[in-house]
């Protein structure tokens, strides 16, 4: 049956041995691993925006100044190793892997003293204002499961990026790993600091102290 | 700063301005999200212009940082319907529940 109608379906990109997506099965397997991740944060951020609206007595407990000051903080060093991050991948597809390990540690940096801040400010929520997982002082002790569960969960993502970096800089710069392995490792630390894009206006803005 | 000289399928991705153009815009509203925290709006409202400038920077690092923008149509076609979808689903069947907490609240 060789005629012109399954020879074109043949040609199809859908037909196999070809990527419909134009892209490497790493590339497509760590996008699928952000589809299912974004649920999940999802699924947590929703029910605390629900929770949220409906106490009313829900705790403030960040004031502009210090605790705001510090989480923008945070923010921008999440946000600048994201910099950083996009110029080790245009380095990597440049073939420069001196530049590119050189970047890929200065997001290791950015991603390493994020997570100093975050832990110097849970340790002071949790010894100094008395906030744990079960209670807290000022409101509904739901506060605690949600501050603690959210941050935890994205703290836990952010170190789980900074090994991930190391692995793939110190393979990338013997040659082990290739300029896609790279850019797969950036697809997943753009993802990180898009979660923290959610969680600190709706964690942190939500509950400023006046 | 596209480097053509390999003729592969590399999706040439943005220039290194734009890159740091859209991570200032990013800062920008991270700080704008910052003063409406000043402004003491009603929850309510102060969460629905929260999510919006949110996903508003979602798009950006997606489209850019994420290299959406110059990937195949059909790559985006494949992965935001389908989170969106779900996302749909989880609105439906799963979230009314919690609306029942509305209802619990002291008057």
């Amino acid at each position: 049956m060789h005629d012109v109608k399954t020879d074109v379906a043949m040609e199809s990109a859908w037909s196999g041995g070809k990527s419909p997506f134009a892209i490497g099965s790493k590339k497509l397997g760590m996008w699928l691993f952000i589809v299912s991740d974004t649920l999940t944060f999802s699924a947590l951020l929703i029910t605390y925006s629900y929770s949220r609206l409906t106490n009313p007595d829900w705790p403030r407990p960040f004031p502009i100044y210090p605790a705001i000051a510090f989480s923008t903080t945070m923010t921008i060093v999440l946000l600048a190793s994201s910099l950083t991050m996009v110029m080790a991948v245009m380095a990597s597809q440049r073939n420069d892997r001196k530049k590119t390990v050189m970047w890929m540690v200065a997001t290791m940096v950015g991603g390493l003293l994020f997570t100093g801040l975050h832990l110097t400010e849970w340790m002071n929520m949790i010894f100094k204002e008395h906030f744990t997982i079960t209670g807290n002082p000022e409101g509904t002790p739901l506060f605690g499961a949600v501050f603690f569960g959210i941050t935890g969960l994205h703290m836990t993502h952010v170190m789980i990026g900074v090994i991930y970096l190391g692995i793939v800089a110190v393979g990338y710069g013997r040659g082990k790993f290739s300029a896609e392995d790279v850019e797969v490792n950036g697809l997943y630390w753009h993802f990180v600091d898009l979660v923290w894009m959610f969680v600190f206006p709706l964690i942190y803005l939500m509950s400023v102290k006046y | 700063m596209n480097t053509l000289a390999h003729g592969e399928e590399s999706h040439a991705g943005a220039s290194v301005g734009t890159n740091i153009g859209i991570w200032v815009g990013l800062v920008a509203i991270t700080f704008l999200e910052v003063f409406l925290a000043y402004m003491q709006l009603p929850p309510g409202l102060m969460l629905s212009i929260l999510v919006i400038l949110s996903v508003v920077k979602a798009a950006l690092i997606m489209s850019f940082f994420m290299h959406l923008k110059y990937e195949k149509v059909s790559l985006v076609l494949f992965l935001i319907p389908a989170t969106i979808f779900c996302l749909c689903m989880m609105f439906i069947f799963f979230f009314p529940e919690a609306l029942r907490l509305l209802e619990m609240r002291p008057h």
